[in-house]
């Protein structure tokens, strides 16, 4: 059919059974939004306005997380394509698979230093998992479908389509594609039989086996398999800051978070361990700090997607690339059920409740509160953590029932990301309770955003944990900088409560007893959206 | 330790940068790197020469297989390999010097591709290790200008490096 090559885009993005996109318009990339405008009078596509195009990519990053597929989120060329750089590589670090669209000037001014015009390909090209630059308005078909596939499968991630003006108004014979074939790129599905017959056997030789769950569980969608085989064979079980909520906290096989942050129980029990199973974690530094040291008392069995992953960090003695679902339903389908009564019971004497340090008057210790918030959502809950203190307080003492879920810019670390991923999370399931968790510090990296979740109606509820201070990094200077502090110092920052109520958000500031159940009352309330503050102490540690 | 890869890739714009720019990123060594078209078209093929440990070939290997253009990496194996670079060097001699410059062309078997009343131009196409010497016997003449092409290699015997494969 004839059609302009932005009626095109627009057509392929229905054909993806894209129903949300996020973006922030501009010169460039207005054909595109003319097109669009016709597909959301008609119903088939809703427009979320954004107010910052890093949030808009965060956004779709909450998105993708939730629906299990690639998220769309848009920008014009020059400085809106540059601001979704942060965004782009948030959703690389983490394996999130976005569809990044930009406008780009005009094809003959390419190369020109035109008005708004940035090498975003070139820029993002570290970022993501591949990029197009579309010359060739006539393929605009094979490069959607082709994208989409990319960034969905083998080890999800962002892939980015930079469309010149010229191109986007080019009428091309539109027909998308049914099937697209990539003679370089076939991502390995299966496990390897003769792998997974050694992983079974060096499982059941263990004395002391553990499984680690990273972020790659939740890519495959293998929470189901991991928690049936772990439960079969009786392996306890920790998570990567990427893997929580992938297991239960109540199963009496979870040991907790491992790593630099992480909850004593699960590095004794990585430090105990004969064999160690990794699901689709990569080792991360901030994981695993000395993985040498670890290679070499421990077997390592090393499940992932990516082979670059196998072996990068930490040596494997079985590496098994494939799909963590497939693998998993391969392994189970061959393992027998075991016993480690004794092992477990070893990693659970080591007290997972460390005594929390104490809160002055007229503050909140922000664990016991986040202990509390976990008692009071309902058990399918998005938690949304943002980084710094505010994010170790939740993964160490948020407990994610079976259903939960956590999102958290675990790779990157970005600040900011938790208000946005929430919105992202809560259109795509409007039916969950959705919640950001911050820093009085990100917070104020991203709060525009309520504007966003104003004006579409996405009913998020936020947590702000002011400190006054960049806690994490004052916590640094505290202890590796003889307590020297500069540069953390919040003042400055507005009242938390009247900036919402200036959004006509409901908020309450919780300080004490009775606030706190006020403020969990709030965030009970199904509809709406509000804000709480949680009044912390500045020097309350992070552990 | 010094590595040939050869790397098969679609024949697109921009496949170079992103090959040179996963090395530096990465922090890979390169030493030399020479791009070319091949019989098919649409396949294009890039010799590296890199240095590093096993750990960091099998990285590299692991690492340019995940770029979406990348059709086929293959690191040979020492001595199962044919290579070849070439050099082009401007030398001034008098003419006094010029049959001594003559005869190492002769013996190298270098050719000489131009020549003026104080200049001569050679030509050399050879191994790495190779080219190097030669370099060293002519160095005492005067070398004023020279240009390498990086290394580009194929596998010795019947095997073949196919994309289809
Ligand atoms: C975009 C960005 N800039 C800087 C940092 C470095 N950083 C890590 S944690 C942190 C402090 C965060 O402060 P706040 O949001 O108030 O949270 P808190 O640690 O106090 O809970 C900073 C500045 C970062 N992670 N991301």
């Amino acid at each position: 059919m004839k059609m302009t090559v932005s009626k095109a885009m627009v057509e392929a993005l229905k054909k993806e059974n894209i129903k949300v996109v996020f973006g922030y318009p501009g010169a460039a990339i207005c054909p595109f939004y003319d097109a669009l405008l016709e597909a959301e009078n008609d119903g088939d596509m809703r427009h979320i306005l954004v107010r910052h195009e890093a949030n808009g990519g965060h956004e779709a990053s909450g998105y993708a997380r939730i629906t299990g597929r690639p998220a769309v989120c848009i920008a014009t060329s020059g400085p809106g394509a540059v601001n979704l750089v942060t965004a782009i590589a948030t959703a690389y670090a983490d394996s999130i698979p976005l569809i990044c669209i930009t406008g780009q000037v005009n094809t003959e001014q390419i190369g020109s230093d035109a008005f708004q015009e940035a090498d975003i390909t070139g820029a993002a090209e570290p970022f993501v998992k591949h990029s197009y630059l579309v010359k060739d308005p006539s393929q605009i078909g094979r490069i959607f479908k082709e994208a989409f596939y990319i960034a969905g499968t083998g080890r999800p991630g962002p892939v980015l389509i930079d469309v010149p003006m010229d191109v986007q108004r080019a009428t091309i014979d539109f027909k998308y594609p049914e099937k697209c074939e990539i003679r370089s790129y076939k991502p390995t599905t299966k496990g390897n039989y003769v792998q997974i017959k050694r992983v079974i056997k060096a499982l059941e030789k263990a004395k002391k086996p553990l499984i680690c769950i990273g972020g790659g569980v939740f890519a495959s969608n293998a929470k189901e398999q991991i928690n049936e085989l772990a439960n079969k064979m009786q392996i306890p079980v920790i998570t990567t800051m990427m893997g929580i909520s992938a297991f239960a906290d109540d199963d009496p096989l979870f040991c907790g978070m491992i790593g630099t942050h992480g909850v004593k129980r699960a590095n004794y029990a990585v430090n105990e361990c004969d064999v160690l199973f990794l699901v689709g974690a990569r080792v991360g530094d901030r994981a695993v700090k000395t993985p040498l040291a670890l290679e070499k008392t421990t077997q390592i069995i090393h499940i992932d997607i990516d082979p670059a992953e196998i072996g990068k960090n930490i040596g494997a003695d079985i590496p098994l690339v494939g799909d963590a679902k497939l693998v998993l339903e391969q392994l189970i389908e061959l393992s027998k059920p075991l016993e480690h009564s004794e092992w477990i019971a070893q990693i659970r004497e080591v007290d997972a409740k460390r005594e929390l340090a104490p809160a002055p008057k007229n503050t909140i210790q922000p664990r016991e509160f986040i202990k509390k918030l976990s008692d009071a959502l309902p058990d399918d809950a998005v938690i949304c953590a943002d980084v710094g203190q505010n994010q170790i307080w939740t993964c160490t003492s948020y407990a994610f029932r079976k259903g939960g879920r956590l999102l958290t810019s675990g790779g990157m670390g970005t600040m900011g990301y938790s208000v946005p991923a929430a919105i992202g999370a809560k259109l795509a399931a409007p039916g969950r309770t959705v919640c950001a968790i911050c820093g009085d510090g990100a917070f104020q990296m991203s709060f525009m955003e309520l504007a966003t979740a104003v004006q579409h109606g996405v009913d998020i509820k936020i947590v702000v944990m002011t400190n006054t201070r960049l806690g994490m990094v004052r916590e640094l200077q505290t202890v590796g900088y003889d307590d020297r502090q500069t540069a953390v110092f919040l003042d400055g920052s507005p009242d938390f409560i009247k900036l919402a109520e200036a959004y006509g958000i409901k908020a309450v500031r919780a300080y004490d007893e009775k606030t706190t159940e006020q403020a969990l009352a709030l965030l009970k309330e199904p509809k709406g959206i509000c804000l709480v503050e949680v009044v912390v102490d500045k020097d309350m540690p992070t552990l | 330790m010094k590595h040939t890869i050869s790397v098969l890739v679609e024949n697109h714009s921009g496949v170079l940068s992103r090959i040179s720019g996963l090395f530096s990123r990465r922090g890979f060594n390169i030493e030399s790197l020479a791009v070319g078209p091949t019989h098919d078209p649409s396949v294009s093929r890039i010799t590296i020469v890199a240095d590093g440990d096993e750990h960091t070939v099998e990285q590299i290997e692991k690492q340019l297989n995940k770029l979406i253009e990348v059709i086929k990496v293959k690191t040979f194996a020492k001595d199962e390999f044919l290579a070849r670079e070439a050099m082009i060097v401007k030398l001034s001699v008098s003419a006094a010097k010029r049959s001594e410059v003559m005869t190492i062309a002769e013996i190298t078997g270098a050719k000489v591709m131009d020549m003026t009343l104080s200049t001569m131009t050679l030509e050399l196409c050879d191994t790495y290790a190779n080219l190097c010497r030669f370099e060293e016997v002519i160095e005492p003449y005067g070398i004023v200008e020279m240009v390498r092409t990086g290394t580009i290699a194929i596998e010795k015997g019947s095997e073949v490096l196919n994309p289809k494969k």
